[in-house]
């Protein structure tokens, strides 16, 4: 079977230093992995350069999705291909109203995979039903994009984008960072409710708490631009009690 | 020295213009006289040049090179062709008067609605009223405009009149290689509720015209008035409007231009705060690509006390086009409690594009709230990053970014076809440039 992402040796720089210095994560469809590791490791650059944010120059690896060159695609077609970040700090766009913007960016990916665009009333009810699925009020998407939003709003529109695009591929960055408990529980059950056979998600966290949220079949271990150790769930526990200092030393 | 020998090609052939016009123009008589003083006086000061100050970035002896000779009466394929491009210049459920290459034409004009008066300056011209072709505020374009002004509305709207539906004031070009002079006079009366629309377009097949028009407007005590202007000349035509706006006491006035066409646009305006207690709100947008060379000068003069001013321009230059913005904010000695703001912000989107922003303050007066800003910038990267990981090609991305950053100037028309109208003639521009 072919691996939904397959990342092979990644070599990364931005400006002259580079951060990734080879790395390897095979993610097949149904499987939620975990990547976890201390400020600086390389985990969120890797979440930028697999949806393709300018600044990051290649200098070796690969990485392919569904088997094609993704490094070869703009953000755009990587997105409509099925790849999806949620950004660790979502931006605000004044003077775009989330709901324009919604159906923009949904009728922009059909276009690109030669579907038709949504119809308005069938758009509506979708955005509905998962906006309150994921307890997001009405006035919400009437405002600019993440505008005057609180850290918990932002991040629940980031699950109301994922739910509605429907990805292959979900990464989520940091997805816990400047969330409340609560706040981060119906972020969590969010998350959750998307998980499929034909979904695998990428979770990328500084702290094991999230994953007692959303649970993860693998955990990767990142040091210093690398995978320094791949395991089970219970990888992330035993982390929560070592810390990442041994990581740092072997890396 | 010799001034004659310091004439450019282009005054000797203004000059010619004029003298082959003269037989064609309306009015006779003391009108022909106040068209020859008029002209003398344009011919003193000759084309504004970059060292006169309010033309410092619009240098028409350098932009315009010549003036073109007067265009001729429309005839039936002339009207025809501009009744096709009402379709699009048309807003929905308004009154409209049109002019075609600076005739008005009443097949493709309605007829008045209640409460207003409308005549055209032909008429008045011919019956001798001099008073129509003043040359005030001292400025060559203006001079040259009276000298020439074929045609233009007279409208009046009377005191206490509420119109139900906007009116729209359709300027239509049909021509090429020729120059189009009209002038227009539009009275709102004391507590009337008015919606004005003025439009520019071009017919199918119209080029590189000219147009020189001149509004001379006035706002009564206690009246209401939205006006909004939209400027979408052909991509060869050169356009220069100059307005003088009078706001009588208790007013409330909001003016919105937008310059989306045109190879060389310029709209300047002076409104003058006659009357205490009014407000006045001034929203402009200049949508510019290519080389096209847009201008909006605006003079708000705060001649009585408590009145407001607020003024918001945005600026989308593309290109190599040249976008300018002058704003000056003046407070006279006894005009206190003045609260005027004005603030600019261009958004570049080449390397090679320029936006040049002139606020001025002129303040006489010790007790005011005044103030300006200007900014100028690229797209922000982050936001255009974050689109386009939703899917949305990078021209798709901009365009809701532009369409956002100028919305904010747009969202200040309070009614609802006109706001639509303006987002319209926004949209086109960016489908234009995708």
């Amino acid at each position: 079977m072919m691996a939904l992402l397959e990342v092979k040796d990644l070599q990364v720089r931005v400006e002259d230093r580079e951060i990734l210095h080879g790395l390897s994560l095979t993610v097949n469809k149904g499987e939620v992995h975990a990547i976890m590791g201390p400020n600086g490791s390389g985990k969120s650059t890797l979440s930028h350069v697999i949806a393709g944010k300018p600044g990051y120059e290649v200098t070796g690896g690969q990485v392919l999705f569904n088997g094609e060159d993704l490094l070869a695609m703009a953000p755009d077609a990587r997105a409509a291909n099925g790849v999806f970040l949620a950004f660790q700090y979502p931006v605000e766009i004044p003077g775009v109203a989330t709901m324009n913007f919604l159906r923009t960016a949904l009728n922009a990916q059909r276009k690109a995979r030669g579907e038709s665009e949504y119809s308005t009333p069938d758009f509506l009810k979708k955005v509905r039903e998962v906006a309150k699925s994921l307890n997001i009020p009405q006035d919400m998407l009437r405002r600019g994009v993440n505008v005057g939003f609180s850290g918990g709003e932002k991040k629940r529109n980031e699950i109301l984008q994922m739910a509605l695009f429907e990805p292959a591929l979900c990464i989520l960055d940091e997805m816990d960072s400047g969330l409340d408990i609560d706040a981060l529980r119906i972020a969590a059950d969010g998350v959750n409710a998307l998980r499929s056979a034909d979904r695998a998600m990428v979770v990328i966290t500084h702290y094991q708490r999230l994953l007692n949220y959303i649970i993860p079949d693998f955990v990767h271990v990142m040091s210093k631009g690398r995978v320094v150790k791949s395991g089970g769930k219970e990888l992330a526990l035993e982390l929560e009690e070592s810390g990442y200092a041994q990581f740092e030393d072997a890396a | 020295m010799n001034v004659a020998l310091a004439k450019t090609e282009t005054e000797r052939a203004v000059n010619s213009v004029f003298a082959v016009a003269r037989e064609r123009l309306p009015g006779s008589g003391k009108v022909a006289e106040a068209r020859r003083q008029a002209f003398d006086a344009f011919e003193r000061a000759g084309l504004p040049n970059r060292r006169i100050e309010e033309w410092k970035y619009t240098d028409l002896r350098a932009l315009m090179r010549e003036v073109l000779p007067l265009a001729p009466t429309p005839d039936a394929a002339a009207i025809k062709r501009a009744r096709a491009a009402l379709k699009t210049a048309g807003v929905k459920r308004a009154t409209r008067l049109v002019l075609v290459d600076g005739v008005f034409v009443p097949q493709l004009s309605d007829a008045a609605d209640a409460g207003i008066n409308v005549k055209t300056l032909r008429e008045a011209l011919e019956g001798g009223d001099r008073s129509l072709l003043t040359t005030e505020p001292s400025d060559a374009m203006i001079a040259l405009n009276a000298a020439m002004a074929t045609d233009g509305v007279l409208v009046s709207v009377a005191d206490g009149a509420s119109l139900a539906k906007p009116l729209q004031i359709i300027h239509v070009a049909t021509v090429s290689k020729a120059s189009v002079f009209t002038r227009s006079r539009i009275e709102v009366g004391n507590g009337a509720r008015v919606t004005l629309v003025e439009s520019f377009v071009a017919a199918d097949g119209a080029g590189a015209y000219q147009t020189n028009d001149a509004v001379i407007l006035s706002v009564g005590d206690g009246a209401d008035l939205s006006h909004v202007r939209l400027m979408a000349d052909s991509a060869d035509a050169a356009h220069i409007t100059s307005a003088v706006f009078a706001v009588g006491a208790r007013a409330k006035y909001n003016l919105f231009n937008m310059t989306s066409g045109g190879a060389l646009s310029r709209f300047s305006g002076l409104v003058t705060m006659n009357g205490e207690g009014s407000e006045l709100n001034v929203n402009g947008v200049n949508l510019l690509k290519g080389t096209q060379h847009g201008d909006t000068t605006l003079v708000v003069d705060h001649a009585v006390p408590n009145c407001t001013s607020r003024e918001i321009f945005r600026a989308v230059v593309d290109d190599r086009a040249h976008s300018v913005f002058q704003g000056r904010i003046i407070v006279r000695p006894h005009a206190q409690k003045t609260d005027g703001k004005m603030m600019t912000r261009a958004l570049l989107l080449s390397d090679e594009a320029e936006a040049d922003n002139k606020p001025e303050l002129e303040i006489f007066a010790d007790d005011v709230t005044c103030g300006h800003g200007a900014t100028a910038g690229a797209l922000d990267e982050s936001l255009l990053f974050y689109l386009r990981a939703r899917g949305l090609p990078e021209k798709e991305a901009q365009a809701l970014l532009i369409q956002a950053f100028v919305g904010e100037a747009i969202e200040g028309i309070a009614n609802d076809d006109l706001r639509e109208a303006a987002m319209i003639a926004a949209q086109r521009w960016l489908e234009a440039r995708a």
